[in-house]
């Protein structure tokens, strides 16, 4: 295959950055999309034509959360429920143009090229992502009774990656699918509810102190969500915020 | 400032936005269902909507209503707007590719429907509610003398067969009503965290013929006039 690239590159936070094209021939179908940026980098460093490209990656499974690029015009690309590591280029045609663009936040600064700072989703975390109860080690199964419809769904939210897709998504930049994920995950379990109060307040109110947007419930992000989280979450962590209002 | 609306957390402005937009809902069902007696349904059609424009003139239940509408309409406008310039702010660096997710027109316009509409609200003020608080004077063509029960009834008919721009005004903010409606109606429920394997999907089937039945049902209205008037 041969591809045609246009890619951001941008030196610094501070810089202004600009689009760059570049080609690349001999680009297999079977290659994942990191791949061929790894390719694309071996090339810009033998020949000389450019400094190499930043992007952002870890596992390459899909787990860690860490790759993200903004693919023509949808995070982590075209393939659904994919992360940009398990993407391929059999999703493009040949002879295709490609697009790739940082994720774009205020509260996401790209810190060079294709990488940006998702810290933010980190102090969202420190503001009430956690327990405090003492867990102790492993349990005996079957110690805590927990019903296997709420275990499932609790699953089902922790399951995010924090990879920042849905911000990137949403036409107004809120992290309302990250967070709610984050206070379902406890919401549902017994440990969780000790401070579920607490935790959906100072989590949104971090949220929204980090400069992300409000939901205004397009759900681009649940199409994008490469881990299939669910919006109804967002309506779990509504529901949690009335109720620590209320109570 | 602290106290003020301006520092209230996001979700907190989407759930007044969605109670205050519930409430109009409820609302515009009762204000078509007066209005529908404009049209000549009956031997007494006149008659009725007088007594339907009088009853919400004057009894106290309807007063206190009144007040508590135009807080929904201010309120829910206000955080709207407080809402999509915080939400506008929030991207920064546009991008150069414009986003390809799939997702509902009627909601990515929220804003520019919900801005028709307001352009609406302010022509429907200045026609019939500031006349009503006397705030404004009724236009002298229409030749309705003033103080009288029918008194809206013929403005309506005035405006209705003179006023072309105005009819075609009314109508397209009632397609647009529809469109902001078809989204908003179950992003309400949402936003209030009320959802539910069983009854969601029936909220939003339930929205989406409400979006198109009500607003018909207004439009009906200038369409007869321009028909048959
Ligand atoms: C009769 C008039 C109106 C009705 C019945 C109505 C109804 C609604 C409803 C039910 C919602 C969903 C609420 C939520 O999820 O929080 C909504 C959202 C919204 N409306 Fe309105 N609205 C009206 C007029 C307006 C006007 C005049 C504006 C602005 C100038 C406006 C702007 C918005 C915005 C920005 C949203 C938020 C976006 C969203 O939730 O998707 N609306 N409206
Ligand atoms: S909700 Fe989905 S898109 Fe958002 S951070 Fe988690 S895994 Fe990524
Ligand atoms: S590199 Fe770990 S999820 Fe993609």
């Amino acid at each position: 295959m041969k591809i045609k690239l246009q890619i951001w590159r941008q030196k610094s936070p501070k810089d202004k950055g600009q689009f760059k094209t570049y080609t690349l021939e001999d680009v297999s179908p079977e290659m994942s999309f990191l791949e061929m940026l790894d390719a694309l980098n071996e090339k810009l460093i033998t020949t000389g034509e450019d400094e190499p490209v930043a992007f952002e990656h870890d596992c390459r499974e899909g787990i860690c959360g860490c790759c993200s690029l903004y693919i023509n015009g949808r995070p982590h690309g075209p393939a659904e429920k994919t992360t940009t590591c398990e993407l391929h280029m059999r999703s493009f045609k040949d002879g295709s143009t490609i697009v790739i663009e940082p994720f774009r936040a205020k509260s996401f600064p790209v810190m060079r090229d294709l990488i940006v700072d998702r810290n933010a989703f980190d102090k969202i975390m420190q503001a009430g992502g956690f327990i405090n109860i003492d867990a102790g080690s492993a349990l005996d199964a079957n110690t805590h009774l927990i019903k296997k419809e709420y275990a499932d769904e609790a699953f089902n939210s922790a399951i995010c990656i924090g990879c920042g897709a849905c911000v990137a998504a949403c036409k107004n930049a809120s992290a309302m699918l990250f967070v709610s994920a984050k206070v379902s995950q406890y919401a549902l379990l017994e440990q969780g509810k000790v401070e579920g109060k607490e935790r959906v307040e100072s989590m949104v109110a971090k949220m929204d102190e980090l400069g992300f947007g409000n939901c205004t419930n397009t759900y681009a992000c649940e199409v994008e969500c490469p881990k299939g989280i669910s919006v109804e979450n967002i309506a779990r962590l509504n529901r949690e915020f009335i109720n620590a209002k209320l109570s | 400032m602290s106290n003020s609306f301006l520092s209230f957390s996001s979700v907190t402005k989407k759930i007044t936005m969605a109670i205050a937009g519930l409430f109009l809902i409820v609302f515009l069902m009762v204000h078509l269902g007066i209005n529908l007696f404009i049209l000549p349904i009956h031997d007494e059609h006149k008659e009725w909507f007088a007594a339907a424009a009088h009853f919400m003139g004057t009894n106290w239940v309807v007063k206190i209503f009144e007040i508590v509408l135009m807080a929904a309409i201010v309120i829910h406008i206000l955080m709207g707007i407080l809402l999509q310039i915080h939400n506008w702010m929030a991207r920064g660096t546009r991008y150069k590719v414009a986003p390809k997710s799939k997702t509902s027109f009627m909601s990515r316009y929220i804003i520019w429907t919900g801005a028709v509409i307001l352009l609406f609200l302010a022509v429907h003020f200045y026609n019939f509610y500031f006349i009503k608080l006397g705030i404004v004077e009724a236009p002298a063509a229409a030749n309705i003398p003033h103080p009288q029960e029918e008194y809206f009834y013929e403005i309506a008919v005035y405006l209705f067969t003179n006023e072309m721009i105005f009819n075609i005004l009314y109508l397209v903010s009632f397609v647009f009503l529809g469109i902001h409606l078809n989204h908003g109606f179950q992003s309400a429920f949402q936003t209030l965290g009320l959802n539910h394997k069983k009854y969601t999907p029936f909220i939003k089937g339930f929205g989406k013929v409400y979006s198109i039945v009500i607003p018909l049902g207004y439009m009906i209205i200038p369409l007869y006039f321009m028909i048959f008037g």
